[in-house]
């Protein structure tokens, strides 16, 4: 077996070190991840005994090659002889540059993932490709016009937290799709941006995500159905997960930095710190929301927010609280539905659970918005009949 | 990312503004019309947008279940069928817009007398994974 994990944690390291030898990032990041597929080709018959020299090895000979068969192809279209220009010296923190050149603003989200996960994660385009259910050539297409468009992005200039973050948080949403764990990368490299960038939004990135990891097992019955987090059984709940989440999440809190995603996190912590669903701190949830929606004007926010009112005050002040929102807004008719239920009004909950069915934005959840409906038709009609 | 599917009808959508049958045209305006077609699908693989893209024959069979032990009935074609569809392409970009402007573009593809054919294309979005962040209700 090929460690992979280890691969992956190599190479932007050795994306670094042929940058710091005067390899442009293109060409670089060719290199690396054509060593990278020779690896995971030789390494199960012959595994090197120093891995991350036999990979600055292998991936600086492609980038000769490269740049040799670059050059003779100009000298026989130009005659003129090309040799690589020397790159500026580089200091340490390699890696680091590269998450902010790979989330530069001027890519677009779908492109900064992509280019994320191979230069930074290590993956491999046909891993990628997979994850998101596109061809291989459609991904490496993707992922070239990516690296034009930050060509002229100096390598050493001080980055966007907040961009990098995002592109984090749209890898962990992503979850789980084909043969890699998308969830369990953004994990890794939200990890390892922690290590390199001290940074209280990363920590709340990371303690967001770990919550959220910690509940997977959870989250969907054996048949793929979503199981809402009131019936989720929380003895399937990774306590190690949530222990390292608080911590990370409170060490956050204590720098005084707040921002949006430690406010999701604190959130998050809250429902981990319940023993039974009915044990949930809402009135406490309720506030952080107010806190959340003071730092970001998030329409999900906003929805969850009235969920939560409903929890608290009652289901009444949860639809007073809905009522102020856009009926527009995605999900509303699924909240209104959950809480005109929890207010005594089945009928009307059953009708609005049927419409949030026929808007869901995915299978598994419009599956569940049907079951609802259906499940509270059942109760109706007995009742109509009689 | 969200992928959209772009489905061209034989039938069932709206009447297009030029809309003279294929075997009406000239084959130079036939020869046209497909080679903008592929150069589309080849533009959309060069902006990493490209998912798929399929052509039906007109002819399909409709067929049900019949019970335990029993081969499956079969029934048609209908001439009488309402919709029904020649092919489609499956593209995956960062917006709604985007993916109006693209079956825009398609649609745009020459016809009779070498002019647009303005045909109506459906765009239908997929249905996605649920985020990992998203609770349900």
């Amino acid at each position: 077996m090929v460690d992979e994990s280890l691969l992956r944690t190599l190479t932007p390291t050795v994306i670094g070190i042929l940058g710091r030898r005067g390899a442009d990032f293109a060409a670089a990041e060719d290199a690396v991840q054509e060593a990278l597929v020779e690896a995971l080709r030789v390494w199960p018959d012959d595994p090197p005994r120093d891995p991350k020299g036999w990979l600055v090895t292998v991936s600086w000979r492609k980038f000769v090659d490269a740049a040799r068969s670059e050059a003779s192809r100009r000298a026989r279209e130009e005659r003129v002889e090309v040799e690589p220009e020397p790159g500026p010296a580089r200091e340490s923190d390699d890696t680091l540059q590269l998450y902010f050149l790979c989330a530069h603003p001027s890519l677009t989200p779908a492109s900064a993932v992509a280019l994320t996960l191979r230069a930074v994660g290590g993956l491999t385009t046909r891993q990628i490709a997979q994850a998101y259910l596109v061809p291989e050539a459609t991904m490496a297409q993707r992922i070239s016009r990516a690296k034009k468009t930050v060509s002229g992005v100096r390598f050493d200039q001080p980055g966007d937290v907040a961009t990098v973050l995002r592109v984090l948080y749209l890898v962990f949403n992503e979850g789980y799709s084909g043969d890699v764990d998308l969830s369990a990368e953004a994990i890794r490299l939200t990890r390892q941006l922690a290590a390199a960038i001290d940074h209280a939004e990363v920590a709340g990135l990371l303690a967001l995500m770990l919550l959220h990891h910690a509940r997977r097992p959870a989250r969907t019955d054996p048949d793929g159905r979503l199981v809402p987090l009131a019936e989720q059984d929380r003895g399937k709940w990774d306590t190690a997960l949530i222990a390292e989440g608080v911590d990370v999440l409170q060490a956050a809190l204590a720098r005084d930095q707040l921002g949006e995603f430690q406010a999701q996190a604190a959130i998050a912590a809250l429902h981990a710190d319940a023993q039974a669903a009915d044990e949930t701190d809402w009135v406490q949830i309720v506030e952080w929301y107010d806190e959340l929606l003071t730092l970001t004007d998030n329409p999900v926010a906003h929805l969850n927010r009235a969920v939560a009112v409903g929890e608290a005050d009652g289901a009444h002040a949860g639809l007073a609280a809905l009522g102020k929102l856009e009926p527009t807004l995605p999900r509303y008719t699924a909240a209104e539905a959950y809480l005109r239920e929890r207010a005594g009004d089945p009928v009307t909950a059953a009708r609005l659970y049927a419409e949030a069915a026929r808007a869901a934005p995915n299978l598994p959840e419009r599956d569940h918005l049907t079951r609802q409906a259906a499940r509270l038709n059942a109760r109706i009609r007995p009742s109509e009949a009689g | 990312m969200a992928k959209y599917l772009l489905l061209k009808h034989y039938r069932g959508a709206p009447a297009a503004v030029n809309d003279v049958p294929m075997d009406k045209w000239t084959p130079e305006e036939i020869t046209a019309h497909i080679q903008y077609m592929n150069d589309f699908a080849r533009r959309l693989e060069g902006t990493g947008e490209f998912v798929d893209g399929q052509a039906l024959s007109p002819e399909g069979t409709f067929v049900r279940y019949d019970g335990e032990g029993r081969p499956p009935v079969t029934d048609g074609p209908f001439a009488e069928t309402k919709d029904l569809i020649a092919g489609w392409m499956v593209i995956d970009v960062d917006s709604y817009e985007r993916a109006v402007a693209l079956a825009g573009e398609l649609s745009a593809a020459p016809g009779a007398g070498g002019r647009p054919i303005h045909e109506w294309l459906e765009l239908r979005p997929f249905l996605t994974e649920p985020e990992t962040t998203t609770d349900c209700h």
